[in-house]
């Protein structure tokens, strides 16, 4: 691998270098996406996954059931494996068993769950019935949802991972609240993940979560990378920036998703959509060149400013 | 985006000290946790299931409003008990059709309120038997009355033109919670009760209502609908209505 000449080809090589240490650094439209190593394990996850949040609560709608199903066909097309979800999303867990079943179970899934009790005596249950929502053996990941009870939750998931009921554990917040209290659980807690929000606009965790997530070997999953899909209506006002092209970004949720991914301390980012336009387009941001330091910090500074 | 709440399945959650830290971050639009194109099909899902079953309902409201607007006398005892009974069984047929089946799935909150409107429909039942009722003697609350039990009987349903959208997802009285609640309203404005009992049943019967408008109301305007303003405009509306006299 030779290293370009030209300040941005230079840019673009060192980020692919930093970035995809598990995979071979490619950027045609069809090659596999992206992936970074989950430290605790050094499997490799494609840097883009699926959120479920609002987008998979649809009930009984059979339309919008079809429509989900069409997503989750197009994520796994594309390279996905990661889709994530909690008890508190509604129906979304029984839309995620829907269309895995449709799908015939892709073998590519890593499945990401959450517990979301406070009390502690329901975790077991509310996690089989999490299971048995989406059809699946066992899940790759469990997560303490935004805290809640995480003194009595944890021990219960380490203790499943110990027995083999489980490969990874972790914990959750969004919108950036309780990081101190998410910093005490990274320091003292043997966790794989932790998820946390971080975008263009929502950078808090850098000050301190994300350099501790590297130094302590925690895996990050970003979540709200669109705020909910707030930051791309508030840009869509907007023409793309010049720089957008040197990160082969076409839209801005590629640019969103490009920021998000490309810290050193994320993992994946996890961007939940009902349409498959907009999961394609997600998904493309797993490929090609991604923004280095300079650029990242021209990216927030040009984003704020708009 | 935590919840302080259970969810609607039996393994649901539930709230703790550490679930309501913070909750001068949360804002509505924390709490919407579905699409409203998914919210706004349900009411298509409930005709669809109803037709056309789902006429009889307002007919006959529109019905008792045309009979009850002739006569400033009106209703008497029997067409006020008559009304008690039919808000009462549009409250229970709301819960069953409605809460539970299909936003429940998709709100947690919807597993609490449908018990809730069926104790309402038995709250009504018993207003009908013991309240004594029969008609206002407040012009306003007549007036303010009328108007609200117009609107959600003829009005409310051609709210999805207001946003584009399909007749076949008209919100009617006696199936959709927001007409059934604006209706229930204008007959407690437009009824009297005249023993004890009956007193202390008619203030309560307005909790709910007024309960119900607030909460649906926020939904709305957080889905970005201008219908919140209508449920908004019809409790304001009831309230000063009665402000002065109340059941």
């Amino acid at each position: 691998m030779s290293c370009p000449a030209s300040p941005a080809g230079r840019r673009r090589f060192l980020a692919l270098a930093a970035a995809t240490l598990a995979a071979p650094a490619v950027t045609a439209a069809s090659a596999p996406p992206l992936t970074k190593r989950i430290p605790s394990s050094g499997e490799a996850l494609p840097i883009v996954g699926l959120g479920s949040w609002i987008t998979f609560n649809v009930g009984q709608d059979a339309v919008a059931r079809a429509q989900c199903v069409e997503v989750v066909r197009a994520f796994f097309a594309a390279g996905g494996r990661m889709i994530d979800s909690s008890p508190m999303y509604g129906s979304s867990q029984p839309t995620i068993g829907y269309a895995l079943a449709q799908l015939g179970m892709p073998p590519a899934l890593f499945s990401a769950e959450k517990v979301w009790t406070g009390d502690a005596a329901r975790g077991s249950a509310q996690i089989e019935a999490s299971r048995a929502y989406w059809g699946v053996p066992r899940f790759d990941l469990l997560q303490v949802h935004n805290l809640l009870a995480w003194e009595q939750q944890l021990p219960l998931l380490l203790q499943m991972k110990a027995a083999g009921g489980l490969r990874y554990v972790g914990i959750t917040t969004s919108e950036g609240r309780r990081h101190a209290e998410i910093e005490r659980v990274m320091r003292s807690q043997p966790i794989d993940f932790v998820q946390l929000s971080y975008n263009l606009l929502d950078r808090e965790a850098e000050q301190r979560l994300l350099p501790l997530a590297q130094e302590r070997g925690i895996a990050v999953i970003a979540n709200r990378p669109f705020r909910e899909g707030a930051l791309l209506r508030q840009l869509a006002r907007h023409p793309l920036p010049g720089w957008a092209a040197e990160i082969d970004c076409k839209h801005w949720a590629q640019v969103a998703l490009k920021f998000a991914v490309s810290h050193p301390a994320v993992t994946c980012a996890i961007p939940a959509t009902s349409q498959v336009a907009h999961l394609q387009q997600n998904m493309a941001a797993a490929r090609g060149p991604l923004p280095d330091a300079a650029l990242r910090q021209r990216m927030a500074r040009d984003v704020a400013a708009l | 985006m935590r919840r302080c709440a259970s969810a609607w399945r039996a393994t649901s959650p539930r709230c703790d000290g550490a679930a309501v830290s913070e909750w001068w971050t949360y804002t509505p639009a924390d709490f919407l946790m579905f699409a409203p194109r998914i919210y706004w099909r349900l009411f298509e899902a409930l005709n669809r299931q109803t037709w056309p079953a789902v006429l009889l309902a307002p007919s006959a409201g529109v019905a008792w409003l045309l009979w009850v607007a002739r006569d400033t006398a009106r209703p008497g005892a029997a067409a006020a008990r008559l009304a008690a009974v039919a808000l009462a069984l549009a409250w229970a047929a709301v819960a069953l059709l409605f809460l539970q089946p299909l936003l429940a799935p998709i709100h947690w909150l919807a597993a609490y309120i449908a018990p809730a409107f069926g104790l309402q429909a038995v709250l009504l039942l018993a207003l009908a038997a013991l309240g004594g009722l029969g008609a206002t003697a407040s012009p306003r609350r007549r007036r303010a009355g009328l108007a609200l039990l117009g609107y959600a009987l003829l009005l409310h349903p051609l709210c999805p033109l207001l946003d584009g959208r399909p007749l076949t997802q008209a919100e009617v009285f006696g199936l959709a919670p927001d007409p059934t609640v604006l209706a229930t309203l204008g007959v407690l404005l437009l009824c009297r009760a005249t023993t004890p009992a009956g007193r202390v049943l008619g203030r309560t019967a307005w909790v709910l209502p007024v309960a119900w408008c607030a909460l649906s109301a926020a939904t709305l305007w957080t889905m970005g609908s201008a219908q919140g303003f209508a449920l908004a405009g019809g409790v304001l509306l009831a309230l000063v209505a009665a402000r002065r006299r109340s059941l």
